[in-house]
């Protein structure tokens, strides 16, 4: 019995104590029509060296590769210290703050958090995270139909460039609540949205969505689309890369005012990739919207005897306290994950963030310029960009993809799937952890596969 | 001791050079086209600490910390069992850690091979006919799970089914769900002993009823005997039933929500299959569903064909609610899981629920044979239970928050306070299976030692908690005199 510490005379005392003759009379009150007697389908059970021994087998089946992929998830260099302490039992199994005062750990952690991540984000106030990055944007749009009551409308724009994927998460998650999401157009040529473009005719919406740098790597002109969605009533909704903001305009700073809500996924922030989660959402704001943030916050106050600590607060807001009508149905979120991005924000601080991002930016503008060299391959876009960016190829990058895969080098993402308008494009990334080295290896491999591939096809 | 913000400690020009590349900003940008336009100047609070400063601040910090690795944590309806350590050191190995959420099937075929058991066992136990993995904590399961209820509808035309059932004992996130899924709630009133009043409900449900959200057993820590009476009153309104899995740890292997009629069910595998809390997250609150949800379940989710196992995406599903997270739910957390399962096995999941109800109904006759009073006398536990203090209030002005301040200086951490709102100064207390008799008894001395000082030494409860870190917070000052982010200039 795996992890269940009774021995038969405890199971036969506490059996008397309660007055029963077996465990199973316990569950008497359940229709006798409604038990079961075996779970089919569930495999006898492994020890901790058997499970050991399968899970070292399913891990080695993944095979280690070289990547440069991107596109909302980010491999960087994680200190050792981050994990060997946000895995310490007492971060890792304690539960949501609720007992401040056996809880100021964790609710000094989120202090610290919520500090560090809107000052990053140029802003005043944040709450203890979200799921991730793309339902925080669902989150985002909800709480901007709040925070805007002067507007009427319950349409959203996303500037042309925001992710796909993000905008189908809050169509899933918003959209039963009526709000309706558009797509302004992007420019063809440049990559980014066209300023011009950007409000053009519809009626004023609620907010705008603007990702920078956008989904295709390319950094907007956020001040322009900024002041437009300002200028006609709309609040800005900023969807940031944290790495990014060491070294780029943080949205608070955007145009005349600033963007009203800004959120992004905090997974960079020394957090592995981990086949997609858990990651978490970050979202901060200006103090004069707290209160339509959603999820919980951490406050500083003083204990009876005026000593400083910690404690959940505005908690007026919560599905707990408001029910049906909370600002959110959140409840759990990412505290963990959030632990995890305080220590590496700590360790690294605004240098070694700043550097992190720049050496980002670099090995990404030596990706392309070799990738470029080989013949078949062109940037698609002269626009500015952070650590990403979309290569045109001369035929289907599926098939490019799956040829590089064969030989461990994963070569970014096939816009392919959600981004057909662009035809033959392929997004790639590098980050700091890319070597020269890394990307000689990338080219010269492209340039074998895409000669093989072509004398292939002449031959046919 | 209080310790220092991390803010506090910092000193100009101090940093940890191990963690960041080695060259200047400057230098890495030499030659880059990275136009000034775009380039931050401000400074942030990030503080300049060395490697060991922030070593030694964290790990501190966590000393402050109670969490099931060092107390007994019996918080009611949030399982907080053992966390077996194997879950994490496997779930954290190179091979799945590193591995890219939109890296191809090829190379991601041994964590695709767990994800889809997952789903199968997962399917067995709740005897649902398909799973989804991507919902990210319980309340995106609910919010998943309404909004597919919604969706079956709308596919057949049955525009006017808006309006969701909940009990008045349900936890807050149901109404919050029910709204943000656009939906009407109508609340159910509970009757004596604990059990849905189905009197009620055949008054309430009707044309507009889309269907109805159940924990089962209840939050009030009983089974709801009615459930097949239920079932058959909303079905044949044309609703459908949904289910709760907060409480799920309380019958594994010994009855399955599929068996009772459910439609729909989230899972909390942060609770039933221990995944850790996190300090409030990350959880996972996977979705099954019966046949009639099938076309709907949110993507992505893993199939298995002749090439082995890939993702099925909205291409395959083209009715699919859609997609809840940028890649596919909580990975780590889902790879925790299935650790456990596999160590529990089918016999092991099976005493998860036995032992889980023998704790509980220990703990609550030796509470009450100790003078503490039982909110349903006259039921068995589930795996949880409820007392209720409100003669202690009314004679004593001794609340359950302040028995709940006086267990932290016991060692133990308190159980759920003030929730279930039906019952007034309630204590709701999940003991979990994995406790020991030693342990639950030693909590039986401390509530006895503090039901004595009640009459003895009132004061002294008022006053606890003395042993912790801080006493009792200011939450008004909290809330008023809002501080939630450090700054330089209030500090200084």
């Amino acid at each position: 019995m795996p992890f269940i510490p009774h021995t038969e005379t405890d199971i036969r005392e506490m059996l008397d104590a309660i007055g029963a003759e077996s465990i199973d009379e316990l569950f008497d009150e359940i229709p006798e029509s409604l038990r079961i007697e075996g779970l089919e389908g569930v495999p006898s059970a492994l020890n901790e060296m058997q499970v050991t021994r399968l899970m070292h087998e399913r891990a080695a089946q993944d095979r280690d590769a070289l990547s440069f992929i991107g596109a909302g998830a980010y491999e960087h260099h994680i200190p050792a210290l981050v994990w060997q302490l946000t895995t310490r039992g007492e971060y890792y199994s304690a539960y949501t703050p609720y007992q401040a005062e056996a809880s100021q750990g964790t609710l000094q952690v989120i202090y610290e958090y919520q500090s560090m991540i809107a000052s990053l984000t140029g802003m005043e106030v944040s709450n203890a995270s979200l799921y991730d990055g793309a339902s925080a944007v669902a989150e985002a749009a909800l709480m901007a139909v709040r925070a805007n009551r002067k507007s009427k409308s319950r349409r959203v724009v996303f500037a042309g460039g925001t992710s796909r994927t993000y905008q189908k998460v809050a169509q899933a998650i918003a959209g039963t609540q009526g709000l309706l999401f558009d797509e302004s157009p992007l420019d063809p040529a440049r990559g980014i949205a066209d300023p011009e473009q950007f409000l053009a005719g519809d009626e004023p919406p609620v907010a705008v969505v603007i990702q920078q740098p956008n989904f295709l790597g390319n950094l907007e002109d956020v001040d322009a689309l900024t002041d437009a969605a300002h200028a006609v009533g709309a609040l800005v909704i900023a969807v940031v890369n944290p790495t990014s903001l060491a070294l780029i305009r943080p949205p608070g700073e955007w145009g005349e005012k600033g963007a009203d809500i800004v959120c992004g996924e905090g997974q960079p922030l020394g957090v592995p990739l981990s086949s997609g989660g858990p990651y978490f959402g970050f979202m901060t704001t200006r103090a004069a919207l707290v209160r339509q943030l959603p999820g919980r916050i951490v406050g500083r106050t003083v204990d009876v005897d005026g000593k400083p600590g910690f404690t959940l607060t505005l908690q007026a807001r919560e599905q707990h306290i408001r029910r049906s009508k909370a600002t959110s149905n959140i409840c759990t979120n990412q505290g963990l994950m959030v632990t995890a991005a305080t220590m590496y924000l700590a360790v690294l601080g605004e240098e070694g963030l700043a550097r992190v991002a720049a050496a980002s930016h670099r090995q990404t503008q030596k990706l392309v310029s070799a990738l470029t060299s080989v013949r078949g391959v062109e940037c698609a876009y002269d626009t500015p960009f952070f650590h990403e960016a979309v290569l045109r190829l001369d035929r289907p990058a599926a098939d490019v993809l799956a040829r590089l895969a064969e030989h461990d080098v994963l070569g970014g993402l096939d816009l392919g799937v959600d981004h057909p308008e662009l035809g033959n494009a392929l997004l790639v990334c590098a980050t700091e952890t890319k070597t020269d080295e890394d990307i000689e290896r990338y080219r010269a491999l492209l340039a074998e596969v895409m000669n093989e591939q072509g004398s292939l096809a002449s031959a046919g | 001791m209080t310790e220092a913000l991390i803010f506090e400690q910092s000193r100009p020009g101090r940093t940890a050079p191990a963690q960041a590349p080695l060259e200047s900003v400057d230098s890495l940008l030499e030659g880059c086209e990275l136009p000034a336009a775009h380039r931050r100047s401000s400074k942030t609070v990030l503080p300049e600490v060395s490697e060991l400063q922030v070593v030694r601040h964290y790990t501190r910090l966590s000393q402050k910390n109670f969490s099931i690795d060092t107390n007994f944590y019996p918080l009611g309806s949030c399982t907080m069992k053992y966390n077996p350590r194997a879950c994490n050191s496997l779930a954290m190995l190179p091979g799945f850690i590193n591995r890219h959420p939109l890296g191809p099937e090829t190379h991601g075929q041994g964590f695709l091979e767990c994800m889809y058991e997952l789903q199968d066992m997962l399917k067995s136990v709740t005897g649902m006919q398909g799973v989804s993995l991507t919902p990210m904590a319980g309340a995106q399961g609910e919010l998943t799970g309404v909004a597919m209820i919604r969706a079956y509808h709308r596919a057949r035309g049955d525009l006017a089914r808006n309006e969701i059932l909940v009990p008045d004992a349900a936890h807050g996130t149901n109404p919050a769900t029910a709204t943000m899924c656009g939906c009407k709630v109508v609340e159910l009133p509970t009757d004596s002993e604990g059990d849905v009043d189905i009197e009620a409900l055949r008054q309430a449900v009707g044309p507009n009823t889309a269907g109805i959200m159940l924990t089962n057993p209840s939050t009030l820590g009983v089974f709801e005997r009615k459930i097949t009476e239920i079932a058959k009153i909303v079905h044949d309104a044309g609703g459908l039933l949904y289910y709760d899995g907060a409480n799920l740890n309380a019958i594994l292997g010994k009855v399955r929500p599929g068996d009772m009629g459910f439609d729909v069910i989230h899972m909390n595998l942060h609770k039933t299959f221990s995944t850790p809390h996190g300090g409030g997250g990350p959880g996972s609150g996977a979705v099954g569903v019966g046949e009639r949800l099938l076309p709907f379940i949110p993507v992505p989710i893993v199939g298995k064909d002749d090439d082995g196992y890939r993702w099925l995406d909205e291409r395959d599903l083209p009715q699919s609610i859609g997609r809840l997270s940028g890649f596919m739910g909580n990975a780590g957390v889902l790879l925790r899981a299935y650790i456990y399962m596999r160590m529990l096995g089918d016999e092991g999941m099976r005493r998860v629920g036995e032992f889980a109800t023998l704790n509980a109904n220990y703990l609550m006759k030796r509470l009450e044979a100790a003078g503490f009073e039982l909110a349903f006398p006259t039921r068995r536990a589930s795996h949880e239970f409820i007392i209720t203090l409100k003669k202690t209030a009314r004679e004593h002005h001794i609340t359950a928050m302040d028995v709940a301040k006086a267990l932290l200086d016991d060692g133990f951490h308190a159980p759920t306070t003030y929730f279930p709102l039906l019952v007034p100064e309630c204590l709701l207390i999940e003991p979990t299976e994995t406790e020991s008799r030693d342990m639950l008894d030693a909590f039986v001395d401390a509530m006895v030692r503090i039901a004595e000082r009640v009459t003895s030494d009132p004061d002294s409860i008022h006053a606890a908690p003395v042993t912790q870190p801080v006493r009792r917070l200011d939450d008004v000052r909290a809330a008023k005199q809002l501080d939630i982010a450090w700054r330089e200039t209030n500090d200084a």
